[in-house]
């Protein structure tokens, strides 16, 4: 499913899909900790959206057990959440990735012994392409997707098959 | 586009066409965007009579769940051994009957446009094959290209000799195949792909003797026609275990060709398991100067380096020119993964299952967030993963089947974990 890049917008109009990492592993014997990372995640999807009224923005989350959606900014059901002393971007999508995150932690606790566990980077990157598909199917006048992973867990040797068929296949809707 | 063919022609036979320049010339402009849209042909009428579109996604879909269950009857779940490594060889009729119009603008046209892009796809599906070109033309069968795997020097070559005119002899093409893949190394799997536009063949000998060569030299025939299904064609295909298609229309002869791009099951007593030697080049230095071995020139920087003999290529996959050793990188090896570790296609979700709505996770898609309810909150048409028991869209189930090849419902869960994260 190839698609012309639409050179129908006279301005750059992008759609951003950011993949977080949320292994709770990781973070907690990071030197970063992990309310600094998202502050400076909300100020650049803030940013993103600042500059073009047109621009979308989708995070995903990468957690332990499993991924999620976590914020879409084109869902309309995003106005009404707000508490006037934070935007309404924050607040929906910090309350979405705190009951992500306790999802996560309940599908499992073991820590494997040794390295630091691996996040699932494969499934939401398969999830991020699925949703590019859907944006291509839009029509011609869609924004120009791209995939950014925010990722700091090591690389899963067991996930090696299936990044690679993602790469693979996002080299082909290019 | 086809009112101006029509007026560029009427220019040039000016006696009876007076009538047609004036329909042609009277229409204005906007009205010519109209002229060949029949928009009534999008219409169906349903069983209460009223006129519905048609679902053009539906009907995607039907197609691709039969050409997938198709595939699957001759290829069962269990792991089947394939060829990854083909030698390939295309065989393009360039007989009289190439110069037909029954496909837009001719056969020839078609066929060189189609094998364009199957080139195209099959470098992608199988990096590590080879693919050489043969035309057939006033009965004699001439190699158009060596084997080799770069897309681009195979279609400048088909696309620079397009001429049409004499016989077509299936014998002469078979016996010029067979003298070139005998000398491929025995691991590699030999196949050979005739488009057919004749309806006869002229051969020097005896064509069934040179079948029996084929067969015992366990190279692959297939056979796509574009005229009619002829019995020397099948009975080829059939002893040497190829397929044999007949082409309707233009859209079906480019699904039949794109069908021949993934690997074909490789045939127990041909396939022997053996060990085959592959080098992993580096990358050459920066800056560092040498003679290329493929073009023989100066190259600085650019390049890969042979483990063996140290000699720098130009692009990989290739066969190094000094030692002959096979140089891939590890990327074109991972292209052929999702030839032997396939997903399992989905089932579809029954109705009846998805009329429990207050289960999220059952009215959207978990690939790209779709709502699988139809219009008025009736359950759509939708299909789930055999394993993990996500629910996808339609379009996502052929993205996922044609492209991706992960199932994202699969790749979210943490396998070792045996406890499934769904609901109900």
């Amino acid at each position: 499913m190839a698609s012309a890049p639409s050179k129908l917008y006279s301005d750059d109009v992008s759609l951003v899909v950011v993949l977080l990492d949320t292994n709770p592993f990781f973070w907690s014997s990071s030197s970063l900790s992990f309310s600094q990372f998202l502050t400076h995640v909300l100020a650049f999807l803030n940013a993103i959206l600042t500059l073009n009224q047109l621009n979308q923005v989708v995070v995903i989350a990468t957690g332990y057990n499993s991924c999620d959606y976590v914020y879409d900014s084109s869902s309309t059901g995003n106005q009404s959440v707000g508490n006037g002393r934070m935007p309404s971007l924050c607040a929906t999508l910090l309350q979405n990735l705190e009951e992500f995150m306790n999802k996560d932690e309940q599908l499992g606790k073991q820590e494997p012994e040794g390295r630091i566990a691996c996040s699932l980077l494969s499934g939401s990157l398969s999830m991020a392409l699925c949703y590019i598909q859907r944006v291509f199917r839009s029509g011609l006048l869609h924004p120009q997707p791209r995939i950014l992973c925010l990722q700091g867990s090591p690389d899963g040797p067991e996930q090696y098959v299936a990044i690679m068929n993602a790469i693979f296949s996002a080299q082909r809707s290019m | 586009m086809k009112n101006s063919e029509r007026s560029r022609l009427n220019g040039e036979a000016e006696e009876e066409d007076d009538e047609e320049e004036n329909l042609n010339g009277g229409l204005e402009a906007w009205e010519r965007s109209y002229a060949d849209d029949r928009s009534w042909e999008a219409l169906q009428e349903d069983e209460s009579g009223f006129l519905r579109p048609i679902d053009n996604s539906a009907i995607y879909h039907a197609q691709y769940r039969r050409r997938l269950r198709g595939r699957s009857l001759t290829v069962a779940t269990a792991r089947i051994q394939k060829g990854l490594i083909r030698y390939l060889y295309i065989v393009i009729d360039l007989s009289r009957a190439a110069a037909e119009m029954d496909f837009r603008p001719s056969r020839m046209v078609v066929v060189a446009k189609q094998v364009e892009a199957f080139v195209r796809e099959f470098f992608d599906q199988n990096p590590l094959s080879q693919i050489g070109l043969v035309t057939v033309k006033d009965g004699v069968a001439n190699c158009l290209t060596d084997l080799g795997g770069s897309p681009e020097s195979h279609i400048k070559a088909l696309m620079g000799k397009l001429g049409c005119s004499g016989d077509s002899s299936i014998q002469n093409a078979l016996d010029l195949v067979h003298g070139l893949l005998n000398q491929i190394p025995s691991y590699g799997h030999r196949e050979v792909l005739i488009l057919y536009s004749a309806l006869s063949t002229c051969d020097p000998g005896d064509i069934m003797e040179t079948i029996q060569k084929c067969k015992e030299s366990k190279i692959r025939c297939s056979v796509i026609g574009l005229s009619a299904e002829m019995f020397i064609c099948k009975h080829l295909c059939q002893e040497t275990g190829g397929t044999y298609s007949v082409a309707l229309d233009e859209s079906h002869f480019k699904e039949l060709i794109l069908e021949h791009a993934p690997p074909p099951p490789a045939i127990a007593e041909f396939a022997i398991a053996s060990l085959i030697k592959m080098g992993f080049p580096q990358r050459a230095g920066e800056g560092s100067i040498s003679i290329c071995s493929c073009h023989k020139e100066v190259k600085i920087g650019v390049g890969y380096t042979c483990p063996r003999c140290k000699a720098r290529v130009c692009e990989l996959p290739t066969e190094c020119c000094i030692c002959g050793l096979q140089l891939v990188s590890s990327p074109h090896l991972a292209r052929s993964y999702h030839h032997l570790f396939p997903i399992a296609p989905f089932d579809e979700a029954t109705p009846s299952r998805l009329n429990d709505l207050h289960n999220i996770s059952r009215s959207t898609c978990f690939g790209c967030q779709q709502s699988l309810l139809a219009s008025g909150n009736k359950a759509g048409l939708c299909v789930a993963c055999p394993k993990c028991k996500k629910h996808f869209c339609l379009e996502c189930d052929i993205y996922i089947h044609e492209s991706l090849h992960n199932c994202p419902g699969c790749e979210s869960l943490r396998q070792s974990n045996p406890v499934v994260a769904n609901e109900g």
